[in-house]
């Protein structure tokens, strides 16, 4: 189940180098960071990851997740979970309705879909807030569902893009520990993208360093 | 600021007086009329006979039937198809681009781009040339492939012109929403790209494109000028059956027409009543949906195929013009004319007063429609407010009435005033629905306008009229010109304003391309449809090389000089 990134090169449209050569394996349940300064390219490692370069950037080497090689795949058929800064809950559907949306389509019927989604939410401390619009949750809770929605879709594996950076201070510690737990549980191996070095501390996993002339 | 004030108030005195008590008395005067009360022609008082006479036409359900399948059917299939194609060439194609390509289909006024499909789709037309050779045809086949009692070829030509229109306006609503990164995140919930379209991007953009889908709507159900061109003849849609009886040399005919004029209003309120409904149906089984977890969708592919034929059928149309413009001897089954002739280019005596009279509407009626949107925005600005929905709601209501509705009303007021048959009359009937577009076209760029570039000439000490002349018109020059070409290529499109307040009188490109479309020579008919289709082509490209001129020594005002 461990996710192996062999000699992934990104070359930026118009450009002759690539932006960087990284190899790096993530066992399950580890979690790894990536830190290097603005512009280096860590966001685009996670898109190379995960599938969603935009037309234009050329990718090579290969990308591995538990055995299997992705490099080939669409974002969608790659099982690579995805968290942003913002919680990027979708503004049209109810905090219940974001959740059913990364609901694995596994979970069959509407009441046994229902009662997963209602765990998922008490798990989060958002117990019985199915029909709230995600616009009047707060910073944290935002996060937490973010975080179950994407959990929800029974990812292989998951990216992490800055993903405590827009918190406040206090609650960045809360949910760190939150997001830590509930991947430890899950026992997948996660990417994490950060300019805090106590993300990287508290992720207690391998840390890649980008720099400006590659890995 | 009591300045923003007056200010405010002389814009609402000018779109009260100028379109909206002429809207209510052109439809209150129409109402008038279809209960039988017209004093003009000896009906006084208030009868049914309108109504009675409006039931005994031959003909009338089938006009209702076709008017109510082929408005509905057109808009349906354009809205499917614009989405499809705009979630298949999203992310693909630059937005600045994909927007640029389809200005062109835009720009061609409607009347022009029927013409030009009828020359290809006719019996004798280019594509059943093309077939003859294969299908052993000596003679043009005898199919009814235009005029079609179906409506299908009606259908096709509303396609075209609605499909970019539906486009470029779903493309630009794409810029308002996050749509790069909840593609991301929808895609890592396993969702593949059109499945999150669907349920993620269109519920979010619907509200930002439902009023143009509701003019689309009004304009597919009350068309008149393609109709004519394209559609079925006998008996025709609603629309074009009212026309021939408001212009019927018997005038009786005018209290059917009339009464149809109120059915025609209903049958667009029907239809957004439709559309409201489909809304909430759809908003329902979406919901559903979402919450059932489907991952798979499909169609944008397919939709993006078809509308890449749609496209080249319009532009084979508008080369169909030219080369019919530019023939001389063309026989069944060649592919080309046998012999060319610049002879009716030439004969400038047969066209130069209806481009001249063209010409000069265009650029009244835009004139006063771009003063007017630039005080009305300016006073948004002084007033420090945003736009109010009544506000909103007037500037669409022109776009959503069917014309036919009140255009007749509208006339019997100009009369009264003695106006009628005057191009001013003309200037001012086509001024309602160029004023909209205008308005459109410049309410974005105006609000997106750097605030700090006028905070900065109040700072110096400039007035506010001196920062409007200053610094905001001439940094917004080429918002403002390209809104300037928009208005000209409605103003050119005009056939209903044209045809009630020039009584007949006021022939433009238009009105004579209709006119010549059915009967008269092919060649004279693509003179006029490519002059029609090349006055709004010479607009946008004035609105975009004048500015790169005006401002050739400021690099951030020239723009990208056009290919």
């Amino acid at each position: 189940m461990s996710l192996v990134l062999e000699k992934l090169m990104v070359t930026l449209p118009r450009a002759d180098r690539p932006l960087f050569e990284v190899s790096l394996r993530v066992e399950p349940g580890q979690v790894a960071s990536v830190m290097g300064p603005s512009g280096v390219g860590k966001s685009t490692l996670l898109d190379a990851v995960g599938g969603h370069l935009a037309p234009g950037f050329r990718c090579a080497g290969r990308v591995w997740l538990a055995g299997r090689d992705v490099t080939a795949l669409p974002a969608e058929a790659r099982r690579i979970g995805l968290m942003f800064q913002e919680a990027l809950l979708f503004p049209h559907l109810s905090v219940g309705d974001n959740l059913a949306f990364g609901l694995s389509p596994a979970v069959r019927g509407r009441a046994a879909r229902r009662a997963a989604v209602a765990t998922a939410l008490e798990r989060a401390g958002l117990a019985g807030m199915e029909g709230r619009d995600p616009a009047t949750l707060s910073g944290g809770q935002r996060a937490r569902a973010a975080l179950m929605r994407t959990l929800l879709a029974d990812p292989a594996a998951l990216l992490l893009d800055e993903p405590f950076s827009r918190l406040d201070t206090g609650l960045r510690a809360e949910m760190r520990a939150f997001t830590f737990a509930h991947i430890a549980e899950r026992g997948i191996p996660v990417l994490m993208v950060t300019h805090d070095p106590e993300d990287a501390t508290a992720a207690a996993g391998p840390v890649l360093r980008l720099s400006a002339k590659g890995a | 600021m009591s300045d923003g004030r007056g200010l405010r108030g002389l814009v609402l005195l000018v779109v009260g007086t100028g379109l909206l008590v002429p809207i209510l008395a052109g439809l209150a005067e129409t109402a008038a009329a279809a209960f039988g009360h017209l004093p003009a022609l000896g009906f006084d008082g208030w009868s049914l006979t309108a109504w009675q006479a409006l039931a005994a036409e031959p003909g009338l359900t089938t006009s209702l039937r076709l008017t109510l399948v082929i408005g509905l059917g057109a808009t349906a299939l354009s809205v499917v198809l614009a989405m499809g194609a705009v979630a298949a060439l999203a992310g693909r194609v630059p937005a600045a681009r994909g927007m640029r390509a389809l200005a062109p289909f835009l720009a061609v006024p409607h009347a022009a781009m029927a013409i030009g499909l009828a020359f290809l789709l006719a019996p004798s037309g280019w594509i059943a040339r093309g077939l003859a050779p294969m299908m052993g045809w000596v003679l043009p086949p005898g199919l009814a492939s235009v005029n079609d009692p179906w409506g299908l070829a009606l259908i096709l030509g509303l396609l075209v012109k609605e499909v970019p229109f539906l486009m470029l306006v779903t493309w630009s609503a794409l810029g308002q929403i996050d749509a790069a990164r909840q593609m991301a995140a929808g895609r890592a919930l396993g969702y593949a790209p059109a499945a999150v379209w669907v349920k993620v991007l269109l519920p979010q953009l619907w509200p930002l494109v439902r009023l143009p889908v509701a003019v689309a709507l009004a304009y597919a159900l009350s068309v008149v000028d393609m109709a004519i061109i394209l559609g079925p003849s006998n008996p025709p849609v609603l629309a074009v059956a009212l026309t021939r009886w408001f212009f019927d040399p018997d005038p009786a005919r005018i209290l059917p027409a009339a009464a149809g004029a109120l059915v025609q209003a209903g049958i667009v309120a029907l239809g957004l009543a439709l559309l409201c409904g489909a809304e909430r149906l759809a908003r329902w089984l979406g919901r559903r949906w979402v919450q059932a977890g489907g991952r798979r969708a499909f169609g944008p592919g397919l939709a993006a195929v078809l509308v890449g034929g749609l496209l080249t059928l319009a532009a084979l149309a508008l080369l169909a013009l030219a080369v019919w413009s530019l023939a001389w001897r063309w026989s069944f089954p060649q592919l080309l004319p046998e012999s060319w002739s610049l002879k009716f280019w030439l004969a400038s005596g047969r066209w130069g007063a209806a481009l001249g009279m063209t010409l000069w509407l265009a650029m009244a009626s835009t004139a006063l429609s771009v003063a007017l949107a630039i005080l009305w925005l300016e006073a948004e600005d002084r007033g420090q407010r945003t736009r109010a929905r009544w506000a909103e709601a007037l500037i669409y209501l022109p776009l959503i009435l069917p014309q036919i509705a009140f255009l007749y009303g509208l006339n019997v007021v100009a009369l009264r005033a003695g106006l009628s048959g005057h191009p001013g009359a003309v200037i001012w009937g086509q001024a309602i629905f160029v004023f909209p577009y205008v308005m459109i076209a410049l309410t974005a760029p105006w609000r997106a306008l750097d605030p700090r570039l006028t905070r900065a000439a109040a700072a110096l000490g400039a007035g506010p009229w001196r920062r409007l002349v200053r610094v905001k018109l001439p940094v917004l020059l080429r918002p403002i010109l390209t809104a300037a070409a928009i208005g000209v290529a409605v103003s050119v499109a005009q056939y209903l304003p044209t045809l009630f307040l020039g009584a007949g009188r006021v022939a433009t490109l238009t009105t004579e391309a209709v006119t010549l479309s059915s009967s008269s020579d092919r060649r004279v008919v693509a003179v006029y449809a490519s002059l029609q289709a090349l006055v709004p082509f010479v607009a946008y490209a004035l609105a975009a090389l004048l500015p790169a001129w005006v401002h050739r020594n400021r690099r951030d005002l020239a723009g990208a000089v056009p290919a």
